[in-house]
């Protein structure tokens, strides 16, 4: 089973992380309502694309090592502290990736020291890099990259850059088939997720629907010849 | 070879008691009390980052009176039994019973067969999902658990705080009167307690999953200079300050360490 795209993007007072709700199983979908974003912990957002077992398998085992670490402790790990963490687990992870089960997370969060959001990227080697503004892996990481690169700019709002997150999961899903757009019948939309100094908060899943529904409404309007000015096979 | 004395096993657990008594009677006391929306546990305690309450587990706190060095590991212990237990079954699985027992356990293995008992009294509360199924588990140096229905004191002024929560004590008492009066408990009528010298944190309904949050000395100002709503709330107050006044002249120094108040629910040996 495989989980697909997921993007993370810094605005002015923290990030926002999404991830679509698909699950693959070869040509077949799995499942459609995966959860691939999850809080580390507080001040934290952990999501994953790659083999959905062993990827849920360490994100719960990184939320139990947090936790575990600040009531030991008295204190919560620094950002960069949780980052390298992740990255142990990832590299622990190495030889089942080289079977072809590799898990590749991506990891935001809170920054109170420098009072800042960051977001790491994984290889599967467990090198992690800062991102200076956004990324985006799984299947569809490509689409939904390049979407947000030409929306990006410095000090977007909260709002906005819940707005972009949502168009590039939108995109991803229109180009990729391993990525589930949103599932108007079941209602089931992505999950966001945003990491700011108040902590870590999931948007309502009506929150999202509405941003769906704005965005629909507005490509509509850019195109109001519907499908044959543009999605017939030509 | 010499032949060693030969010493009677009663007195050797005599002196072993009176030993890790002394210990626990030279800290400062705690208190612990079930209050409307879960349990308030307050502890005098002038440090800032030496703690001696602390959270294990979602609806799971800590307290330990004593030698800190020895409670801080039975703390740090818990922690990792909690995490583990919660990590290879579910987060509902972990409970204080088991908890307790497990310190119980330890405690007593230590009395029996150690050279030197562990001078420390430790509590283990726990939050339910509905009021009334609170749990206090309160347990002695010598491994005795014991189920407190309403509140719990540790520490080696234990008889005279207890008798001055028990004048005190209303089963749906809020926050900020629950604190007030453990707060007047553990001083006694010769002393006052402020903020600085105190370490508070509870579990609360209202807290969300790890139920655990400290209470900020700005927070602590705030609920310790708020009046009472009715007058009867203020009685109970005075009646506290008064009872304590009777009670503790006298009883202070070298009182019991294993005291458990008149409230328990019952001590398994």
């Amino acid at each position: 089973m495989h989980g697909t795209t997921v993007v993370a993007l810094r605005f002015a007072g923290g990030i926002v992380m999404a991830g679509d709700r698909r699950a693959t199983e070869g040509y077949s979908i799995a499942h459609r309502a995966m959860e691939k974003v999850f809080p580390g912990d507080r001040w934290s957002a952990v999501a994953i694309a790659g083999v959905a077992g062993p990827a849920v398998e360490m994100v719960r085992l990184f939320q139990v090592q947090l936790e575990h670490y600040e009531k030991v402790e008295g204190l919560s790990l620094s950002l960069e502290g949780k980052a390298n963490q992740l990255a142990q687990m990832v590299r622990e992870h190495l030889p089942m990736a080289m079977q072809g089960l590799a898990v590749v997370p991506l990891f935001a969060g809170y920054d109170h020291r420098r009072q800042t959001g960051r977001i790491f990227t994984y290889d599967v080697t467990g090198g992690h890099y800062e991102e200076t503004d956004f990324q985006a892996t799984g299947s569809g990481g490509r689409d939904a990259r390049t979407t947000i690169k030409l929306g990006y700019r410095e000090g977007l709002s909260r709002d906005e850059a819940i707005d972009l997150a949502i168009e590039a999961l939108f995109e991803a899903a229109d180009e990729d088939a391993g990525t589930g757009g949103p599932d108007l019948v079941r209602g089931i939309y992505p999950l966001v997720a945003v990491v700011d100094a108040d902590g870590y908060v999931q948007l309502e899943d009506s929150d999202v629907a509405a941003r769906f529904e704005s965005l629909i409404a507005r490509k509509r309007k850019e195109r109001p010849g519907g499908m044959s000015s543009g999605g017939e096979l030509r | 070879m010499t032949v060693p004395f030969y010493v009677a096993p009663e007195q050797v657990m005599k002196d072993r008691a009176e030993y890790a008594q002394k210990g626990i009677a030279r800290g400062r006391s705690l208190v612990a009390t079930i209050y409307r929306d879960g349990v308030l546990i307050v502890a005098d305690n002038p440090s800032r980052s030496l703690h001696k309450i602390s959270e294990i587990y979602d609806r799971i706190a800590f307290a330990g009176v004593g030698k800190y060095n020895e409670y801080d590991q039975l703390r740090v212990a818990g922690v990792r039994h909690a995490d583990t237990k919660g990590y290879a079954f579910s987060r509902e699985d972990v409970d204080a019973r088991s908890l307790a027992n497990l310190y119980a356990q330890h405690l007593g293995n230590v009395f029996t067969h150690e050279m030197k008992p562990l001078e420390v009294e430790i509590l283990v509360a726990e939050l339910a999902a509905v009021p009334g199924n609170d749990q206090l588990y309160h347990i002695a140096y010598e491994g005795t658990i014991t189920d407190e229905e309403r509140f719990a004191v540790l520490g080696g002024e234990a008889e005279p705080i207890a008798e001055r929560m028990e004048q005190a004590w209303r089963s749906d008492w809020s926050l900020g009167e629950a604190l007030r009066a453990a707060v007047a408990a553990l001083a006694g009528p010769d002393r006052t307690l402020g903020p600085s010298h105190l370490e508070v944190a509870f579990l609360s309904r209202e807290n969300g999953r790890r139920a655990f949050r400290r209470l900020t000395e700005a927070e602590l100002v705030t609920l310790l200079e708020e009046q009472p709503t009715d007058g009867r709330q203020d009685g109970a107050g005075q009646d506290a300050a008064s009872g304590g006044a009777e009670a503790a002249p006298g009883s202070s120094g070298t009182g019991s360490a294993s005291s458990s108040g008149a409230s328990g629910r019952g001590t398994a040996r």
